[in-house]
């Protein structure tokens, strides 16, 4: 008999049975070709039961794949899965539910999946064996040479460049008992917590409840087992503390119980609908977990292992019973375990012919073994598949014994299911740091000691009875809501469940001496790799994952990392537990970015901060800046400007000089503002600031330096005493909260005997600064009431209360322009009333908006710093300010002033710099030299921090900057160099104040 | 997620917090007499022990109160948590 | 087969590769050695082979309580760069840099350092300006730089947010088209191959429990087995260097941290270097597997933990997805966490220490990996004349006390805000 390609829409489809829908078709492409599935179908189902077993290439040697698993631990069956923006590569087609227009398409592979060319790899296989990179591609022409060749024939899939169109969300939840699994123990779990009355979640990674029972021929009470998920299901869903989570998968269990969890809401469908998201982020903190995560299945390495139809025994199952499809025509099945007659019995019920069931463990009885006898499956003993005919596709195995007594080669056969035994899933259990123990009877690992509040149960701690599983679910959940303080009732009786008697599993984790006998299928580790790094002394599991990539796929070796670590204990004469395991680690399997962004994306990833005149500004032209997350105009285009260089060269020029010779109106409301009052506020601020504020008066203001402990400079601003105990704080806009936190930080912690408090009002206050020789009169008949305004009642540095438009303000006669200025606050929502006003107020004498832009040119013109040259590496001294500190008190910082790097006289210290030639500009950033052509590594003078390319007022480039010795080089020229765009500029050293050095404006 | 029990406002997330570090580190009582090496081992030195850490959260989403924390940074349990002045010791 | 080439590696595949041996023995530990250094991470053991290599210093075991390679040289995202802007820096990562390129063939081993370029990304006026500094500072001190404008940005790599509804705005960015990634493991594996070659005996599983002193000087190191005598001490355990001076009742400027690092699932060439973004602390490059490699912030609290938690996780995220919105979709597959040595001023030691014969290397905050040969170099040089090579100068312990600080970022003594 000969296997033909079979080429009928759902030929492998049973004509009874499983979950799907025979009502409900579902149409969906495959590598452009249409097939049909149905309703509960995964695409791995559906793709099987039309026949379809090559559906992907393995990453190294692009041996032709086909479906391994039915479930999450899927190694081989990647595709890519939708297109276009929603394109998502290396997707399990075990786990991608069909719906009605599925695009999937094979990936890594080139012309076809059928044939592909990078399938030389293979025959070149003996070279290219675990770590041979390591090795080579050293000498001509060089690693950039094969990189880029292996760097094009490497990866998975494709991604895309094109935005994701779809949303995400995140959701937190708390409640009493977490139940992660929605198998037979996890649904005996929320019951008895439930009933409780405790809030229980449960979260199922599938589309729906039951577990393997959805996969397996069980009974309970001599019923179909999927009878009593049913009837718990709707208890479950009439308890109204009870939340079920289906499609979701728990992936990460992190400090004090919180477990991450990925809902996937629309991934089983088209697109989500409109304000849907994709897929939510689940935040749970539970009182109590319980992990009843399963177990995983894994396989055994014999020769061609990796053959499309050599499938894990349980996902042969899954097949046949769940999904109602015959993965193959005739079947050897080769187990370590009574699974193997468990699924020769599921598999000839369905029609299969099961040619042999393979045990490697001497002969023995059990109850699965009889069953197979009376239903005339052949068995054998004490043997094992030790090799696969067939490239694309099973056509035949040998099956030897192990006493190598005898050989059969069975073909045809087009199905070799495959059992090496189960692996607990302790992956969240160690995430929460909990310790794994070997138990020798179960060949696995199984959960230790619990560091969290967590409990195992069932098939996760190595439980696999389903009468077992039931009470040890039962236990857990009633425990775990008693110690969450719920009172419990007593357990419900175990449904009782056929129970065969079974024989222990036997370790075998690989068999014969074959090349391709592959431990990690995604990856081609072989057994021979793992012999290779044994020989080599990568012999701890850490070393051995590394060299060899074993477990380091897209499955993480969820069905094989064990056989690995079994080979290499073997290969060391070691027992497993001393060799170890590597550490699992979030995700359990693999989450999107997106999903973790949640609704942190686009306009909402840190939102933009807007001031109270913002809609004024951009009716008058603004153009916007972003600082410190809020937006700020950055200058003002007339009504019919086109945006450019030249008109936002223009527009600056028009608002420096409007302040400096007229008036103009700044927004300052994003500087920080804090309000401290208390006895003791004075004296806090006293030891915030370097320079003295015992003798600040009511009524006054005063520009303040702080230094940080270390005595470099931390934020500058101008502090006001309001009242008897009253004060108020400025800072810059970017320190705003950290000044805060330090204020508070210093008063609860260090000085909590000050009676002091601070509160940040920043966005209580709208501020704007009323600049220029005008400001005054501007000011003058705009305050309600007449209130003198007058150099004699309002001096600089002085404050008063007044109204402006009826609303009541602070006026506070500071400048940062260098002009006559007032900067006036008003509360928040009334700002724009106020901006209104003394836009109004300043018409007749010209006012204008200045923005940011103009601000910078103002403030360096007069020789202010800001964070350009507050870089946090600069002293009081190197900013020109060192004669401002007070030699009187202690202040935060002065234990430090006097570090020999800090007194040293050859620091940069701040300077103003022209250019020699009077018109070139200095651009920021340029580096400070002595000779511009000294041969490299050259020795620094300084740099230039800010500059104004074109002073409107001086009428010519001017820059603030460091140099070496500071104003001891005033006169003399150095060179500002750029490099990155080859730039040469001679400069002079002058004071770094160009516009009225003696304060006469601002005092006038 | 390390949860923090602010003792103003009950158990936080940590998100809720900016982290403020060292809690056994001192100010010089006496600023004006300090040495340079006690100023020194004020801002630069840390035991930075691996087991039990007592450090400072500033509640900064929440009552912006500082929280003590004696916490094993090893695991990151919270062993105990209280105000400035509480001397948090391991629960036995 | 000792030596790797193109030809050994035909010459076993076609016999079974059964003549491969062991990379490095695995000896028993002798009395005493010359040089003990502690630490079997990429550091210890560049150290250990620069000594044998560059000073004739052989008699030298490395003690390394696990498995080599187990500790932050292989927890990393990868990145060798020397983009710093302080001098004291600057020449020391620049020395290292150029080790990397040719230390493949040095230590006939593969370490896949790849030069794809490294490119910081700007999103304001400002930070043109900050990159600028920097760039103009690295090319005054001979190191590769180039500031590109958005187009230029726009030219290397297409697939950034360009559009109008970006959060922040690509303005342009400094690129150092030497920079690159490396094959993290194979440093780790090619330093220990090479120190073992010239004579070094790898210690594993040799765990430092305490030392034994006459006075300031060390005389010998006790381990889990047994004492080992020493001439000179050398600690290059960062992540845990408070941990084994805590032994010598010593205190350092040092607090650890865990950063996490990701990687995607595997895809098809996406991203061609490194790119970080500028708005948040975000870096991605794609390794030669596939996988996208990133990281970003630490958690911002001490922790020995090696694990860390959502939020973060959730910010690098996000952060990543503001700069290319087109990794939606693609999965994070593993998530690990490393153990920071967060110095007070964000810069590393490399230094002599008050105890006679006992020379540390710590403090390496985020960025130990691409100094690993630099590294060693200097640490091996500083060990072997008891005073510093000309790169690590500046990398005193000393610099704490007297304000020769070497603070890139201007934190100030925040650890966490390296």
């Amino acid at each position: 008999m000969i296997l033909g390609r079979i080429k009928d829409v759902n030929a492998c489809r049973l004509p009874t049975g499983g979950e799907i829908d025979r009502r409900r078709a579902l149409s969906f492409t495959f590598d452009g070709r249409s097939y049909t599935g149905y309703q509960g179908d995964t695409l791995a189902s559906a793709l099987l039961a039309n026949g379809v077993t090559l559906v992907g290439r393995s990453f190294k040697y692009h041996r032709p794949r086909g479906i391994f698993s039915a479930g999450p631990e899927e190694p081989n069956a990647l595709v890519e899965l939708r297109r276009g923006g929603r394109l998502e590569p290396n997707t399990r087609a075990t786990m991608a539910e069909l719906f009605h227009g599925l695009e999937a398409t094979s990936q890594n592979r080139w012309p076809s999946l059928a044939f592909d060319a990078m399938e030389l790899n293979d025959l070149a296989g003996r070279f290219l064996v675990a770590g041979f990179y390591y090795k080579t591609f050293m000498g001509f022409p060089g690693w950039h040479f094969y990189e880029k060749r292996i760097r094009a024939a490497a990866g998975m899939g494709r991604g895309t460049n094109e935005p994701d169109p779809d949303s995400y969300e995140r959701m937190s939840a708390h409640c009493d008992v977490l139940v992660v699994g929605g198998g037979p123990s996890g649904l005996a779990a929320a019951l008895t917590a439930g009933r409780s009355g405790a809030r229980v979640i449960l979260v199922e990674e599938t589309n729906g409840l039951g577990g393997r029972l959805r996969s397996e021929r069980e009974t309970l009470d001599s019923a179909p087992a999927m009878r009593w998920v049913e009837s718990v299901r709707a208890e479950l869903e009439s308890l109204p503390e009870v939340r079920i989570l289906s499609r979701t998968t728990a992936f990460g269990y992190y400090d004090d119980n919180l477990i991450g969890a990925v809902e996937r809401v629309a991934d089983h469908i088209v697109a989500p609908a409109p304000h849907v998201p994709r897929q939510r982020l689940w935040h749970v903190r539970a009182a109590r977990v319980v992990l009843a995560t399963g177990a995983i299945e894994r396989h055994i390495a014999f020769t061609n292992n990796d053959r499309p139809g050599v499938m894990l025994a349980g996902a042969a199952r899954s097949y046949v019973n769940r999904f109602a499809v015959r993965p193959g025509r005739r079947a050897v099945v080769v187990a370590n375990n009574d699974d193997g007659y468990r699924t020769a019995l599921d598999l000839k019920a369905a029609g299969v012919d099961v040619i042999q069931v393979v045990d490697p463990r001497p002969p023995g009885t059990s109850d699965w073994r009889a069953r197979c006898d009376a239903a005339g499956v052949e068995t054998v003993d004490h043997a094992a598949v030790t090799k696969v005919h067939g490239r694309l596709a099973v056509i035949g195995c040998e099956v030897t014994r192990l006493d190598g007594s005898a050989r059969s080669h069975f073909e045809p056969c087009d199905l070799v299911a495959v059992s090496g035994g189960w692996s607990p899933a302790v992956h969240l259990h160690t995430h929460a740091l909990g310790g794994i123990e070997w138990n020798d009877g179960l060949a696995a690992f199984v959960p230790g000691m619990a560091r969290q509040a967590h409990v195992s149960v069932g098939a996760a701690r190595g439980i696999y009875g389903l009468s077992d599983c039931l009470t040890d679910g039962f236990k857990a959940g009633t425990d775990a809501a008693a110690s969450a303080g719920f009172a419990t009732g007593a357990l419900p009786d175990t449904p009782t469940a056929d129970a065969p008697a079974e024989r222990p599993v036997r370790a075998f984790w690989s068999v014969g001496t074959g090349k391709r006998r592959f431990v990690d299928l995604q990856d081609d580790v072989t057994v021979d790799d793992i012999a290779l790094a044994h020989r080599e002394g990568f012999v701890s599991v850490e070393h051995l994952k590394r060299y060899t990539t074993l477990g380091m796929g897209t499955d993480q070796g969820k069905t094989s990392n064990i056989i690995g670590h079994a080979l290499m204990a073997e290969a060391r004469g070691e027992p497993i537990p001393q060799v170890g395991t590597t550490r699992f680690r979030p995700p359990y399997t693999p989450v999107a970015m997106g999903t973790f962004a949640g609704g942190d994306r686009r306009r909402h990833h840190t939102p933009v901060r807007r001031s109270a005149m913002h809609d004024w500004h951009a009716d008058h032209g603004a153009v916007f800046v972003e600082a410190g997350h809020w937006l700020r105009p950055q200058y003002y285009l007339a009504p019919d400007e086109p945006d450019g260089k030249a008109s936002m060269d223009a527009a600056i020029t028009r608002e420096v000089q409007s302040v400096r010779n007229a008036v103009g109106l700044v927004d300052v409301s994003t500087l920080g503002k804090i309000d401290i009052q208390g006895p003791d506020a004075g004296e806090l601020l006293n030891r915030l600031y370097a320079n003295g504020f015992k003798t600040l008066a009511i009524g006054k203001a005063r520009y303040g330096l702080m230094l940080r402990e270390d005595g470099i400079v931390h934020d500058d601003g101008t502090t006001t005493r309001l009242a008897e105990n009253h004060y108020l704080m400025t800072t810059t806009t970017a320190h705003a909260g950290d000044v805060l936190a330090q204020i508070e930080w210093y008063l609860q912690v260090v000085w909590p005997d000050l009676k002091a408090h601070a509160c940040s009002v920043t966005e209580q206050w709208s501020a704007m600064a009323l600049a220029g020789p005008k400001a005054r009169a501007v000011l003058a008949d705009a305050v309600d009431d007449g209130t003198d305004v007058s150099d004699a009642t309002l001096p600089f540095m002085g404050v008063t209360a007044a109204r402006i438009a009826d609303v009541p303000v602070r006026i506070f006669r500071i400048s940062f322009s260098g002009e006559l200025s007032y900067e006036v606050n008003a509360p928040a929502d009334w700002g724009p009333r106020v901006w209104g006003a003394l836009m109004a107020s300043g018409q007749p004498y010209g006012i204008r908006p200045y923005g940011t832009e103009a601000m910078g040119i103002l403030r360096i013109e007069k020789g202010h710093v800001t964070h350009a040259e507050l870089d946090g590496r600069v002293t009081l001294d190197d900013a020109g300010m060192g004669r401002m500190a007070s030699t009187k008190k202690c202040f935060v910082g002065s234990g430090m002033l006097n570090k020999p790097a800090y007194v040293n006289p050859a620091r940069p210290k701040l300077v103003g710099l022209v250019p020699a030639d009077g018109r070139t500009r200095i651009p920021a950033g340029s580096i400070l030299v002595e000779d511009p052509d000294a041969a490299l590594p050259m020795d620094k003078l300084g740099h230039v921090s800010s500059s104004a390319y074109l002073s409107p007022t001086v009428g010519h480039p001017i820059a603030l900057g460091f140099v070496s010795g500071g104003l001891a080089r005033k006169g003399e020229t150095v060179w500002a160099v750029f490099p990155l765009r080859g730039l040469k500029i001679q400069v002079r050293v002058t004071e770094p104040v160009f516009v009225d050095p003696e304060g006469e404006r601002l005092r006038g | 997620m390390i949860l923090i029990t602010c003792p103003h406002c009950g158990p936080r997330d940590q998100d809720e917090f900016s982290y403020a570090g060292d809690a056994t580190k001192t100010r010089p009582a006496d600023p004006a007499s300090a040495t340079a090496a006690e100023w020194h081992s004020y801002v630069y030195l840390r035991d930075n022990p691996a087991g039990p850490h007592l450090e400072f959260w500033h509640h900064i989403h929440g009552c912006r109160r500082f929280v003590k924390v004696l916490r094993d940074v090893t695991t990151h349990e919270v062993l105990a948590c209280g105000g400035p002045d509480d001397p948090l010791e391991t629960p036995r | 087969m000792a030596e790797y080439s193109v030809f050994s590696l035909i010459r076993e595949g076609l016999t079974g590769h059964k003549g491969w041996i062991r990379a490095w023995r695995d000896p028993e530990p002798k009395a005493s050695y010359d040089v003990v250094i502690i630490g079997g991470g990429g550091h210890g053991l560049a150290t250990a082979y620069y000594l044998a290599r560059n000073h004739g210093i052989a008699n030298v075991a490395v003690v390394e309580k696990g498995w080599i390679g187990g500790g932050n040289v292989g927890r990393n995202t990868t990145i060798v760069r020397s983009n710093y802007m302080l001098d004291g820096n600057a020449h020391f990562y620049e020395h290292s840099l150029k080790l990397w390129e040719g230390l493949s063939r040095d230590l006939n081993y593969n370490v896949m350092f790849s030069q794809r370029g490294v490119l910081n990304l700007a999103h304001s006026d400002g930070q043109m300006d900050a990159y600028a500094r920097r760039g103009n500072m690295m090319r005054l001190n001979g190191i590769d730089a180039e500031l590109l404008d958005r187009e230029g940005v726009r030219r290397l790599y297409p697939h950034l947010d360009y559009s109008t509804d970006a959060r922040w705005p690509i303005y342009g960015g400094l690129l150092q088209p030497r920079g690159g990634t490396a094959r993290h493991d194979a440093v780790a594996w090619g330093l220990a191959r090479g120190a073992d070659r010239r004579g070094v005996d790898i210690l594993q599983n040799c765990e430092v429990i305490g030392f034994e002193r006459d006075g300031d000087r060390i005389t010998g190191v006790k381990t889990s087995r047994g004492t080992i005598g020493c001439g000179r001490v050398g600690m290059a355990v960062a992540g845990n260097t408070s941990r084994v001076a805590s032994m010598l009742g010593w205190t350092l400027p040092i607090e650890s941290h865990v950063l996490q690092a990701f990687v995607t699932e595997p895809l098809k060439p996406l991203i061609d270097g490194v790119v970080t973004y500028g708005a948040g602390h975000f870096y991605i490059s794609q390794s030669d597997k596939g996988g996208l490699v990133l990281g970003g912030d630490i958690d911002f609290h001490n922790s020995y933990a090696q694990r860390g938690n959502l939020p973060v996780v959730e910010n690098v995220m996000a952060n990543g997805l503001a700069m290319m919105p087109n990794l939606a979709r693609v999965r994070i597959l593993r998530s690990w966490g490393g153990i920071m040595d967060m110095s007070m001023d964000g810069s590393p030691i490399i230094s002599k220490t008050p105890f006679d014969n006992l020379y540390l290397n710590a403090g390496w905050c985020y960025g130990g990996f691409k100094a690993t040969p630099g590294s060693g170099y200097a640490f091996a040089h500083t060990i072997a004349h008891d005073a510093p090579h000309e790169t690590n100068r500046a990398m005193g312990l000393d610099r704490f006390e007297t304000g020769h600080l070497l603070d890139e970022g201007g934190k100030g003594p925040t650890p966490k805000l390296h």
